[in-house]
């Protein structure tokens, strides 16, 4: 057993700026899914079909491939076709916000379809319009259901952002190998770094129970 | 007020509805029985478009209900419904319930939609619980909230299908007087129901339905003392 801990301690700062790093990407990562997310769940309880299909097939094909690889291509196809010199920043929000939205658009599609059916005839018997059902009516009660795992979404998103260390952005995963190469030791900034991923993850479950608890005391 | 003529409907292949034609005039108070799985969900859903029949069609006041979808909105304005299982809104309170669609569909304002809630509570008896969410409220209580709240719509008619099977015994009462009630102040009314006393001593007419088809369709004393087929007669042999 060789650890030795101290070796990491003035790197400690460099390595906690990375927290700032991830969580600024994932942010805007989750702003982007968020938004994309509800417009692909729109067109899929719609009855517009190109537009279900269109947003079937997204899905489908975001959740049927890699992460890593769709970031990768991303970063790489774009400067190859464009002519463009994407950031990893950029390269990142985008890869993690289109990714997301695939998942977030069938989150807000089963909380919408959730709510029960009657509540939708009850609506049509009174006249109200659909656009006003939607927003008055259903969306209140589906967000009961999608908020919870909304907020798992963003956990994973949170743990899994740990990719883009591959297409060298600066993140706190990306900020211990650097460090590991720079000491030729590299478990001990792991470690580090695997601290601070529990923490974030832990921090936003905690959240999210406190949210849940809320939600559940309005009922 | 409402007519409906060689009505069919089908899911599929299952022939649900079969060349129904029937009235319901004005002021009338209609009660539609038959065994379950006879379609008497299905007929009363086709009066106000819940279901859009196959064939045939249903006129209210004149406007042919399967003519273009903005007027189907204005009709069913004019038509009231009350589910089995109440269906309120569970985020509303029982005032914002019975307010939000007449603000909204039919943009009254706050204070006279407010206003004539309270008077509609206070018909149901429930003035005190008009800040309550439905979820705190009984069976009973919920069902009279479901037929203030269609009513705050000044509908023109009433559809009710088994307004009262979802309800503990003791509370059945409460929602027939209701009823009854309505029926006195000349609402015209189509209740599916399996409450026979209901049916014999509200009703101006009772419509019998057995597998999709209209067998009867007469006065509640002639139906119930001596039924004219013999699929009646089966029937209420079973449920008296
Ligand atoms: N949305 C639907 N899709 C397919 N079949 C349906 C649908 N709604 C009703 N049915 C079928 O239509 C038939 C008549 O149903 P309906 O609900 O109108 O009967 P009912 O007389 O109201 O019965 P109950 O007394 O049990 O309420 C049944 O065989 C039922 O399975
Ligand atoms: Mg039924």
């Amino acid at each position: 057993m060789n650890l030795d801990f101290s070796q990491i301690v003035p790197y400690i700062p460099f390595m906690l700026e990375g927290i700032w790093v991830t969580l600024k990407f994932v942010f805007f990562a989750i702003i982007l899914g968020a938004i994309l997310g509800t417009i692909l769940a729109l067109f899929k309880i719609g009855s517009i079909k190109p537009l279900r299909w269109f947003a079937d097939a997204y899905t489908s094909i975001f959740r049927g491939t890699p992460l890593i690889l769709q970031l990768m291509i991303i970063y790489y196809s774009i400067p190859q076709l464009t002519g463009y010199d994407i950031s990893p920043f950029l390269s990142a929000i985008l890869a993690f916000g289109l990714n997301s939205s695939a998942y977030i658009s069938e989150i807000i599609r089963a909380g919408i379809q959730a709510v029960d059916k009657g509540q939708m005839e009850a609506a049509q018997a009174l006249g109200i319009p659909y656009r006003a059902m939607m927003k008055d009516i259903i969306l209140p009660q589906a967000l009961k259901n999608i908020l919870p795992a909304l907020m798992n979404e963003f956990i994973t998103l949170t743990k899994e952002s740990a990719i883009v260390s591959t297409i060298g952005y600066l993140d706190l995963m990306r900020r211990a190998q650097v460090v590991g190469s720079d000491l030729f030791r590299n478990f001990e900034p792991l470690l580090f770094v695997g601290l601070i991923y529990w923490c974030l993850v832990m921090g936003l479950t905690v959240l999210g129970r406190l949210f849940e608890r809320r939600l559940k005391l309005s009922d | 007020m409402i007519k409906v003529e060689k009505l069919y409907k089908k899911f599929g292949n299952n022939e649900v509805l079969k060349d129904i034609s029937t009235e319901i005039k004005k002021g009338e108070v209609v009660s539609i029985i038959g065994p379950s799985g006879s379609g008497k969900s299905t007929f009363l859903r086709c009066l106000n478009l819940l279901e859009t029949p196959t064939s045939g069609s249903v006129i209210v006041n004149g406007q042919d209900l399967s003519g273009p979808k903005k007027d189907i909105q204005k009709i069913r304005q004019q038509i009231g419904m009350v589910f089995q299982h109440f269906h309120l809104f569970p985020h509303l309170t029982v005032l914002e319930n019975l307010t939000y669609a007449p603000m909204k569909v039919k943009g009254e304002k706050k204070a006279l939609a407010e206003e004539k809630a309270r008077t509609l509570l206070k018909r149901v008896g429930l003035s005190d619980k008009e800040k309550a969410y439905p979820s705190s409220l009984s069976g009973g209580q919920k069902q009279r909230v479901a037929i203030a709240r269609a009513l705050a719509m000044e509908p023109e008619l009433m559809l009710f299908d088994e307004p009262t099977s979802a309800l503990d015994p003791e509370m059945v009462k409460e929602v027939l007087e209701v009823m009854k009630d309505l029926a006195k102040s000349g609402m015209t009314m189509a209740v599916v129901t399996h409450e026979m006393g209901f049916a014999r001593e509200v009703a101006d007419r009772v419509i019998f339905l057995d597998h999709g088809v209209l067998v009867e369709d007469g006065q509640p004393i002639e139906f119930f003392n001596s039924p004219k087929t013999e699929r009646a007669r089966d029937f209420l042999e079973k449920v008296l």
